[in-house]
């Protein structure tokens, strides 16, 4: 385990030494004051603690729009403790947890209380997502009124993992959400034409004899979503876009004035259904891996602002179900630690992002989306001081056992992957120190 | 050779070699009155079978047994399968009990992959009997058998597959194995029984038997599955077999030479007509006989082989 300052040891004031702030110039200092930007400059400050930077790169600190924390009922694969450190190793100051839980966040009661275990955790501010209906059955109207308004503040509503496939619920659900001014973020998947799907449905699929999983049937519920909000004039939220044709419906789409807004996994931008020939379950998630045309895709529609944001899909498995058959596997991958040095890799080596633009898929545009207004901030005097800093010349290998989820299922087992996250500041406060190497 | 998991991958040398030791071991047996070899005494296999089959299971039974091997057969319903057990440590438990190969039918494609790879330090032997849409391999041998033996050989030869490619393991291994020894192979299907991506297979597809039936040296009939019927892949049974069945009219469209294959079980009438089927054309009780020297051939490959080399 990293070295993790709590509270009692962060100081009211930090300096941050030698920092490049997006990349960009020579290095400068930054002075943290009750967790507030108090100078940004050539800084003298006597006696007070430093972090050395070493000319690494200050980013606002990073927002993820969708983690599955699995509390509470599945606190055997991870917990709002676990995952906040993940979080927080990973470069997070603010992460989403999906409302697929048992039981599921459909209520006041099972959000406040996952709201209330972050807050207690302290180590990233842990927003829970609100199903959009009763049970994540598609049928019947969560009350999204109440959980709105509840402490826990619920912003983003979804009902991932399932889609809200009945049109005219999801027509309700957009229309809904505009007098609570919160998102309704779909897991684009029309369920008929994915009955027993395994994996994308192509080449692989036809030779490893694994149902197939069209990208039809994602991108036909996006269109049909786009043409929805649209209508009602609501705002949507697409959810791991991993098609080609789900980044030119959302080109389409926002170029005719539809507020809609995406995500991209980091797995989408950097694997391909080639990996599935091994039949390892560790690379089955769902929407599935797809084709390497697609991931170039994505990656140009991340890089051009068509998909606004990275997110990670988050989703920790017990062994046992991933250790099995693949039709017997769950669908899912750890993503918190590894998401920065995959967008890296995918990302910026490629050139396609600088920092600036690193800074805006992973903290600016979700913070937006979300409405949340102390992340995703400039880094300016007065700001808050949700920052990381992130070495972007040094590279680790991923190892699941040494990550600090609970579930060790992350299919960049053994990469070695370029950036490091080497400081997170939540509020000023510090909440991970350097990733193991 | 330590597994058989797939005929995707397997060069046409072993393959060969294990086709004449089939020929091999047929011949040895030939009017033998004990049809019994020593060859794999005081071997074990282990027929592990997820879903239900006979002439399979049956077959490799027969096969472990005129080997001199002692064969145990383990099916989902009579073991600890049914309390709940996973895959991995029902593989475990069996190998732990002295299983030098195991013989596994799993309806989840890739199941004898993921078997093979936890038994690799057990260094007990996995054979494919069939997972899921994905492969039969040993299905494809003895299919590649009776060819050979009604023929006189693959190589050139333009075998057309009819029926369900999508959902079928058997048209996988056989499109793998007919194409690594040079057969043509030709695809019949109605285009919702074809999987996305088969123009990257090394075939050629076409919806219409009747034109491709006079250039065939051999047919190879699909059992169509009754879920499928009711899973609106076609109109209608009826029009299914107008289509594709094979019936005496389409059997005379074919060479005199060209004979008909069908891995069972059969559905007369449907896909196939009793006449033909029970015709001398057909080849479908060889493939059985087919089966049992094969499969002997490959537990020989798998268990044997490797001794007498070294």
């Amino acid at each position: 385990m990293s070295a993790l300052a709590s509270e009692p040891r962060t100081p009211d004031t930090l300096l941050l030494r030698n920092v490049r702030p997006y990349g960009e110039g020579d290095p400068v200092d930054v002075l943290v004051r009750h967790g507030v930007i108090a100078e940004i400059g050539a800084v003298t400050a006597d006696g007070v603690e430093t972090v050395e930077g070493n000319g690494a790169v200050l980013l606002p600190g990073f927002v993820d729009l969708h983690t599955h924390l699995r509390e509470p009922g599945r606190e055997d694969t991870e917990t709002v403790e676990t995952g906040s450190r993940a979080a927080a190793l990973g470069g997070y100051t603010a992460v989403f947890a999906m409302a697929n839980t048992d039981p599921v966040a459909d209520n006041a009661v099972v959000v406040e209380h996952v709201w209330r275990r972050g807050r207690e955790v302290g180590l990233v501010d842990v927003h829970p997502v609100g199903a959009v209906t009763v049970g994540l059955k598609g049928e019947k109207l969560a009350e999204l009124g109440t959980m709105a308004k509840s402490a826990a503040n619920v912003r983003v509503f979804s009902d991932d993992g399932h889609c809200v496939h009945d049109p005219l619920v999801m027509r309700r659900a957009l229309e809904y959400s505009k007098a609570l001014d919160v998102v309704v973020a779909q897991h684009a998947e029309e369920p008929r034409l994915t009955v027993g799907a395994q994996a994308h449905e192509g080449e692989q699929a036809a030779r490893l004899g694994l149902q197939g999983w069209p990208a039809a049937a994602e991108e036909s519920i996006v269109a049909r979503d786009c043409l929805l909000a649209l209508h009602a004039e609501a705002r949507l939220h697409v959810c791991h876009v991993s098609t080609t044709g789900t980044a030119d419906v959302l080109k389409w789409a926002k170029a005719r004035g539809t507020k809609v807004s995406a995500e991209v996994t980091p797995h989408h931008l950097l694997l391909t259904d080639d990996r599935l020939s091994t039949y390892d379950p560790v690379n089955k998630v769902n929407p599935p891996l797809r084709t390497n045309a697609d991931v170039e895709a994505l990656r140009r529609a991340l890089a051009e602002g068509v998909i606004d944001c990275v997110a990670t899909d988050h989703a920790p498995h017990a062994v046992q179900d991933k250790d099995c058959e693949w039709s017997a596997a769950r669908p899912g991958m750890l993503g918190l630690q590894t998401a920065l040095s995959v967008v890296v890799e995918a990302m910026v080596r490629t050139g396609l992002l600088d920092w600036r633009g690193v800074a805006r898929v992973m903290s600016e545009r979700p913070a937006e989306i979300a409405g949340l207004p102390d992340h995703g901030r400039p880094i300016e005097v007065g700001e808050p001081a949700n920052l990381v800093l992130v070495d972007p010349d040094a590279t680790w290998t991923v190892r699941g056992a040494e990550l600090a989820s609970v579930a060790g299922n992350t299919p960049f087992e053994g990469m070695e992957l370029p950036g490091v996250v080497t400081t997170t500041l939540l509020r000023g406060r510090v909440t991970a120190g350097r990733i193991p190497a | 050779m330590r597994h058989l998991l797939s005929t995707e991958g397997l060069d046409r040398a072993t393959a060969t070699s294990i086709l004449d030791t089939a020929d091999n071991l047929k011949r040895a047996l030939l009017g033998r009155e004990v049809r019994k070899l020593p060859t794999l005494r005081g071997r074990t296999v282990i027929t592990l079978f997820y879903e239900n089959s006979t002439r399979t299971r049956v077959s490799f039974e027969i096969a472990g047994k005129w080997m001199s091997a002692d064969v145990v057969n383990v099916s989902a319903g009579g073991s600890s399968v049914s309390k709940g057990e996973s895959l991995r440590d029902t593989a475990l438990t069996l190998a732990a009990a002295g299983a030098d190969c195991v013989v596994v039918r799993h309806p989840a494609s890739g199941a004898a992959h993921r078997l093979a790879g936890w038994l690799a330090e057990a260094g007990t032997s996995v054979v494919n009997a069939g997972d899921g849409m994905h492969e039969h391999p040993t299905q494809a041998l003895l299919d590649a058998a009776t060819l050979r033996e009604r023929l006189g050989s693959v190589e050139g030869r333009r075998i057309g597959i009819v029926g369900d490619v999508l959902h079928s393991r058997v048209v996988r291994s056989n499109v793998h194995l007919l194409a690594t020894l040079g057969a043509d192979v030709v695809l019949v299907a109605p285009p919702t029984l074809l999987p996305v991506g088969v123009q990257n297979w090394p075939v050629t597809v076409s919806h219409e038997l009747d034109a491709e039936l006079p250039s065939l040296d051999a047919v190879m009939l699909l059992r169509v599955q009754a879920e499928r019927m009711h899973g609106g892949f076609f109109p209608s049974a009826r029009e299914y077999s107008i289509a594709y069945g094979l019936n005496e009219n389409r059997l005379g469209l074919m060479p005199e030479h060209a004979v008909v294959l069908h891995p069972g079980p059969m559905l007369r009438g449907m896909e196939i007509a009793s006449a033909v089927a029970d015709s001398p054309r057909a080849a479908i009780t060889d493939q059985v006989r087919n089966g049992v020297h094969l499969r002997m051939a490959v537990l020989y490959h798998l268990l044997a082989h490797e001794e007498e080399a070294s």
